[in-house]
């Protein structure tokens, strides 16, 4: 039974964590968008955000 | 609107600009997939002066930050094939929700210490005793008692407010178990005992969480969706400073000052016509789908739609002193009179609440009676408290609610009011307005019998006139060449004269040209040719009438319109009751007193049906329709959903059902549990099991109302 000296504190550590995981994704304001978050993986690549760098492609359309 | 998103079909291509400040948010209805966030954020990201784009997939919007003007935007969006419409961001300013937030936070609490609690109770009920078990026990009380502490704080408050004007409802019994539950469990820890229900104290809180952030989420979701429809509508005006125009709010407009309002646009307040004649659709305070001629010098109320040329007005009432500002607080009085609807779970809560109460007491009195234990009698009254405690009726209701709704809205339905799909299931009779409701802006003709000189003419005879009914009619003639018309003089109200070939032409309403009624008429010389002027009819408007007749509910036209009008689409679209030239009052009173007798839905648009709106059982509103009539309705339609009403209603019987059988799964585990707890055989294992078996089977139920 000593074995639960040990697994208490771990399983308690564990539970925290995913708590603190919990409370992380809900700062980072990821249930804003539930929909948005599903697509995006679908999405070859990363949207240039926050990229003021020009690209030079035709212009006017 | 109802293919595939255009980003499906066409990659985007991408044009470029420089960077500054400010997020506008915009609404973007045909945003769908994933390829669209990519072609709208990529091609936006590449306009010189974006910053960034952003693209909320749920609320389909994009936040763009940049120093360009909002048409710049739509133009942008516009042309990788996306229907974009600027949001108003003052009316936005409400959308963060701190509440909703919250609930999480305690849920996600009660959730992680509910599953570590579970993990120790596990071992206890497996068979662990003494010295292990009392430790468990206290671990169990460790995390337990601040969880509980801060996840029932919704609860507790609730209760107290109730309390102290001595009132009873759900949250008390809710409390009452859970602060007697962690009590009654950190003495018997404290004390050796053999039972502790910390988890039952947890899980209650945790599924009773569940049910308040749904009903929560229900209910934020439609207030942003209608704050939504209030950003869409445009809430400037353009004034007119010297020789400029300036863009201004209409909250900053003053009496007296020049106002420009171009065609297709709302008069923003009331004012004096100043430049010229004007066509305007005054639909929405009469109901009549002819447009109002007014002459120079005349009275316009705000609300009103340009329809000719671009005209000059001076603002003569501004904000709350408009027409129908005045209109629209009357109708707030009718309101509350319907929100004294009871829901089925208030319904429930005011049987269920003294029910628990006396039962848990009963079996305390029982108990000490039969062997003087008092511990154990306490103990017993708890779980028979935690057993009943009303996890599954807490989520009955709002689980069923919340799925049928968000079915709505993908339908293109928004339910703003929580009871909206519970009265809307109750209906027997569905009352429409015409104008706005059934038929659309515009009008359709019928030329097929003119000959080619007589199309000619009306051509050419449109063509001279700015009146609406002469543009569509020109519009509809486009293919045809106009002739040649001497001597054009236009009779303001009445129709067009010219001359053609020495002969004199005229098109007009009949009556003006010898003839009877106010049909449109084409005369050549002496004869009089009718055309044939008919009514835009809504998509959809044609199934609506035998689709409702299928499921028992009876349909009528209450029209403000000409009788002629009203009849001929009631015959077009199958309804055999309908009245016309109903004045607003009417037809508030009309559907007051059917209303007595039967559940009567009333659907309508205009400011005249808002009073209607009101005193309906429940109510339905175009997405088009005016911010009061918005207002005062329960469901409001977005974009060209009417034929799919039948379905609305079909998805409310629906969701009444399953909440019926919600309850009845929460009160058969109850009739099981009760006596079990009653007759003091209840172990924290068993009330485990009760709360979350039939708290999963009622979510599991509740899914049903999708398919």
């Amino acid at each position: 039974m000593n074995i639960l000296v040990v697994l208490i504190p771990v399983s308690l550590v564990l539970g925290l964590l995913g708590l603190v995981g919990f409370l992380w994704t809900i700062r980072a304001r990821q249930y804003d968008d539930p929909l948005g978050e599903a697509s995006r993986i679908l999405l070859e690549t990363e949207t240039p955000q926050r990229t003021s760098a020009a690209r030079t492609e035709q212009p006017g359309h | 609107m109802t293919s595939a998103c255009p980003a499906c079909i066409a990659a985007p291509a991408a044009i470029e600009l420089a960077d500054i400040e400010t997020g506008a948010k915009f609404s973007v209805p045909s945003l769908r997939c994933a390829a669209c966030i990519g072609a709208i954020e990529r091609h936006l990201a590449g306009v010189v002066g974006v910053r960034e784009a952003r693209v909320n997939a749920t609320q389909k919007r994009v936040t763009v930050y940049s120093g360009l003007p909002d048409g710049d935007i739509v133009e942008e969006l516009k042309s990788i094939g996306y229907d974009a419409f600027p949001l108003d961001a003052a009316a936005l300013a409400q959308e963060h929700d701190p509440i909703g937030r919250d609930l999480i936070l305690r849920m996600g609490v009660a959730g992680f210490a509910m599953m570590n609690v579970m993990l120790l109770s596990v071992a206890v009920w497996s068979g662990a005793t003494d010295a292990t078990r009392d430790l468990f026990h206290l671990i169990s009380a460790m995390i337990a008692l601040p969880a509980v502490i801060f996840s029932s704080r919704p609860f507790l408050v609730h209760a107290w407010q109730a309390l102290r004007v001595r009132r009873l409802n759900m949250d008390v019994p809710i409390s009452l178990a859970i602060i007697l539950a962690a009590g009654m469990s950190l003495f018997e820890a404290l004390h050796g005992g053999a039972h502790a229900y910390f988890d039952a104290a947890l899980s209650l809180t945790f599924f009773l969480l569940i049910g308040r952030y749904l009903e929560h989420r229900t209910k934020s979701a439609a207030r942003s969706a209608a704050s939504e429809l209030t950003a869409l509508e445009v809430h400037t005006a353009q004034r007119k400073v010297g020789k400029s125009v300036e863009t201004i709010s209409i909250s900053e407009l003053n009496v007296g000052d020049l106002i420009v309002v171009h065609s297709g646009m709302r008069v923003p307040v009331d004012g004096r016509l100043q430049s010229t004649d004007a066509y305007t659709d005054r639909a929405f305070l009469t109901g009549e789908s002819e447009p109002v001629h007014s002459a120079v010098g005349a009275d316009l109320s705000a609300g009103e739609i340009n329809l000719a040329a671009p005209f000059d007005m001076i603002a003569t009432a501004i904000g709350e002193d408009t027409r129908l500002a005045r209109i629209a607080r009357l109708v707030e009085t009718a309101e509350v009179a319907r929100d004294s609807y009871t829901s089925l779970a208030d319904k429930a809560a005011r049987i269920y609440a003294p029910v628990v109460h006396l039962l848990a007491a009963a079996s305390f009195l029982g108990w000490l009676i039969y062997d003087g234990d008092v511990r154990n009698a306490i103990n017993v009254a708890i779980a028979v408290l935690i057993i009943t405690c009303p996890c599954a009726l807490g989520l009955a209701v709002p689980a069923v609610s919340t799925a049928a709704i968000s079915r709505l809205y993908r339908l293109g339905f928004l339910v703003k009011s929580g009871t909206a799909l519970e009265r809307l299931a109750s209906i027997q009779a569905m009352i429409f307005d015409k104008t706005g409701t059934l038929t659309a802006p515009g009008f359709s003709f019928d030329a097929g019998n003119l000959t080619q000189d007589q199309r000619a003419v009306a051509k050419a005879l449109a063509n001279g006139s700015s009146h609406p009914v002469s543009k569509a009619l020109a519009a509809y003639l486009s293919d045809t060449q106009a002739a040649d018309l001497d001597d054009f003089c236009e009779v303001p109200g009445c129709g067009v004269r010219a001359t053609w070939r020495g002969q004199p032409v005229a098109l007009g309403r009949a009556s003006w040209l010898d003839g009877t009624g106010d049909d449109l008429c084409l005369q050549i010389g002496q004869a009089c040719q009718p055309l044939v002027c008919e009514q835009k009819v809504l998509d959809g408007a044609e199934t609506l009438a035998p689709a409702l007749q299928a499921m028992a509910i009876t349909s009528e036209i209450v029209s403000g319109d000409t009788e002629a009008k009203t009849a001929s689409l009631a015959r077009r679209i199958g309804v055999s009751n309908w009245r016309s030239t109903v004045s607003p009052e009417a037809k508030a009173a009309h559907v007051q007193q059917m209303a007595q007798s039967v559940h009567v839905c009333m659907v309508g648009d205009g400011i005249n049906d808002t009073a209607a709106l009101a005193s309906a059982t429940v109510s339905v509103a175009p997405g088009s329709a005016l911010d009061a009539s918005r207002n005062a309705a329960d469901v409001v339609m977005i974009g060209d959903t009417l034929g799919k009403l039948p379905e609305v209603v079909s998805v409310a019987r629906k969701t009444a059902m399953l909440s019926k059988q919600n309850f009845g799964i929460a009160i058969l585990y109850n009739l099981i549990a009760v006596p079990i707890a009653v007759a003091g055989l209840a172990t924290p294992l068993i009330a485990a099991l009760a709360m979350s078996a039939s708290s999963i089977t009622v979510l599991l139920n509740a899914m049903r109302v999708k398919v």
